[in-house]
């Protein structure tokens, strides 16, 4: 399902004192099987970018026959913006894990909270056998030993592994759009890598596009196909991360961070060493060491 | 002079089927000293910071604070120089108005109503958010809102304060807020720090790291020297930092380039090699 937005706007507490505009006039595409990234400041509107997309936030909606807006919104076939739209039916084709997932867990069991998941959005009501065979499969895809879990209760769970079922409850109506809100914040290190390395491998064998919004510019750099950089409720920037990371100044001007390899490549460029590489680690390193034909 | 912090012999554990043990911990924190404290999730980390100050009691053992054994009895009163700030910006207001939630501490301890007023002044300038004393927490960024968790805290005036991940659900900018505040507390108010923290940018702030592994610290060093035991740290389920990685791969590569934990200095090692 490829997702287009275009002229999207949203203003928080409208018709208010306390009124906040949030998203001013986006246009944006993310084409199926991307692996995009969405980055900015907190405030700059990329959650509220990112929970338009399976109609937690809706753009100005429509009758059927009447005149549309300037806000447009396609997620697939989906009209975000025409009011009978079946929310239910996306939001089992578009999953979308928040922040911190792991707290809402509430289940007693990790495979009753999986299972809820499946319940909650399933077309009609599942035949037996059906619930335990996706609950299954998706504790097992996140990583999880399903047979020594799924009695467990959530809480008993460690905290890397306490994301993992909740991450576990979202993808196991197989969203063909998995939309993440800073995925790994919090965890420690390892934790970190760990998540990263299950998005990716969602990515290739469950879920077609993979849509992160995230602090973590290394992240970006090592995962990402295409990124988008919002600033105050505007698209500054669309570009894969090779392209990005090459506007390192005014990315920095605009108080966001880059990768380490950016920033290396900008501290070598000071020192008369041009390195030209797509910013991840594998391809800085073998560019640095290809340097003037190699290591002397 | 007797240590800010100091853990003789303690043991504890959250209970059999926890797998959580800690045992024979002998640690001390001196007076004025900025720690970080480092570890996988699960390590033990919080369970030092919360023993520090009687959130949590030992099995067996004793922790002393400024010499004076922790006991059921003065537990509040070590309260007062012991404070902690947590991760989540969200949980930890009491209140809905910034200075009521500062004054939320001293008004607990029964300081005089003049005196509260003083501190929650004192607290707000010192974490720079003097102009958001009558402002609605709930409106505040997440680094706002650590500043005034930390501002609360201050208002005790506490010698000891301890951050168990108080910036790991912050942005970069909020982080860099937390991080500023407290080594500015620490240099300008001599307060002693305890950070426990997955970023090696704020644990490099410190004057020496430990390293906590199932409940006992496993390596203890100044920062720099942590970071370059590379190895050890891997095996103790903590990741290299990716500066460290780069200068590991580059040698591996052929390239003689020695460890670095900054930027310049990488590039400074990568340049003389090149050229």
């Amino acid at each position: 399902m490829r997702i287009v937005a275009e002229h999207l706007s949203y203003i928080y507490n409208a018709k208010t004192p306390f009124a906040t505009t949030a998203l001013d006039d986006v246009t944006l595409t993310v084409e199926e099987g991307e692996f995009f990234g969405v980055i900015g400041h907190t405030g700059s509107g990329k959650s509220t970018f990112v929970q338009h997309l399976n109609g937690l936030l809706r753009p100005p909606v429509r009758k059927r026959g009447k005149k549309r807006g300037p806000a447009k919104l396609m997620v697939g076939e989906f009209d975000l913006t025409d009011k009978k739209t079946d929310l239910r039916a996306l939001r089992r084709r578009v999953g979308m894990v928040f922040q911190y997932p792991e707290s809402q867990l509430f289940a007693e069991t990790v495979f009753d909270d999986v299972a809820f998941g499946y319940k909650n959005f399933a077309e009609k009501k599942p035949e037996a056998g059906e619930v335990e065979r996706a609950v299954k499969e998706a504790i097992e895809i996140v990583g999880l030993d399903y047979e020594r879990v799924k009695g467990m209760s959530p809480f008993d769970l460690s905290g890397g592994q306490k994301r993992r079922a909740a991450i576990a409850g979202v993808i196991v109506t197989k969203p063909e759009i998995l939309i993440l809100d800073e995925p790994a914040a919090g965890l420690d290190p390892l934790g970190k890598r760990e998540v990263m390395a299950l998005l990716n491998k969602l990515k290739q064998s469950w879920c077609k596009t993979v849509i992160v919004v995230s602090h973590d510019m290394d992240e970006i750099a090592e995962n990402c196909t295409r990124v988008a950089v919002f600033s105050e409720g505007k698209v500054k920037y669309v570009l894969p991360p090779a392209e990005l990371f090459q506007h390192t100044e005014e990315l920095l001007a605009l108080g966001l961070d880059v990768p380490l390899t950016a920033k290396l490549v900008r501290a070598l460029k000071e020192r008369g060493v041009a390195i030209d590489c797509n910013y991840t680690m594998e391809d800085f390193i073998a560019k640095v060491l290809a340097y003037k034909g190699g290591v002397c | 002079m007797a240590n800010a912090l100091e853990y003789r012999d303690v043991a504890f554990s959250y209970g059999e089927e926890s797998g959580f043990r800690m045992e024979h911990l002998n640690f001390s924190v001196q007076e004025g000293e900025f720690v970080a404290v480092l570890g996988h999730n699960g390590s033990g980390k919080s369970t030092l910071a919360r023993l520090a100050n009687g959130l949590l009691t030992p099995d067996s053992g004793e922790i002393s604070v400024f010499g004076v054994p922790l006991t059921g009895k003065n537990l509040f009163d070590i309260r007062k120089q012991v404070g902690i700030v947590f991760q989540n910006p969200d949980s930890q207001a009491v209140a809905s108005i910034v200075e009521d939630d500062v004054a939320f501490g001293a008004e607990n301890v029964g300081l005089p109503r003049k005196e509260i007023g003083e501190r929650i002044g004192f607290a707000l300038r010192a974490v720079g958010m003097e102009d958001y004393r009558t402002a609605t927490i709930s409106r505040l960024s997440g680094g706002q809102k650590q500043r005034v968790a930390i501002a609360g805290v201050l208002a005790l005036k506490p010698r000891v304060m301890i951050l168990d991940e108080s910036t790991a659900m912050l942005d970069p900018r909020g982080r860099r807020e937390i991080v500023e505040v407290v080594k500015e507390l620490n240099e300008k108010e001599g307060v002693t720090v305890m950070l426990i923290t997955h970023f090696m940018e704020e644990a490099l702030l410190a004057s020496r790291a430990v390293v906590m592994n199932r409940g006992e610290i496993v390596m203890q060093d100044t920062p720099e020297g942590i970071f370059r035991r590379g190895e050890e740290l891997i095996c103790y389920n903590l990741a290299l930092p990716r500066i460290g990685e780069i200068a590991r791969r580059l040698r591996g590569g052929g390239m003689d380039v020695a460890d670095a934990l900054d930027v310049n200095t990488l590039a400074e090692e990568i340049a003389k090699c090149v050229s």
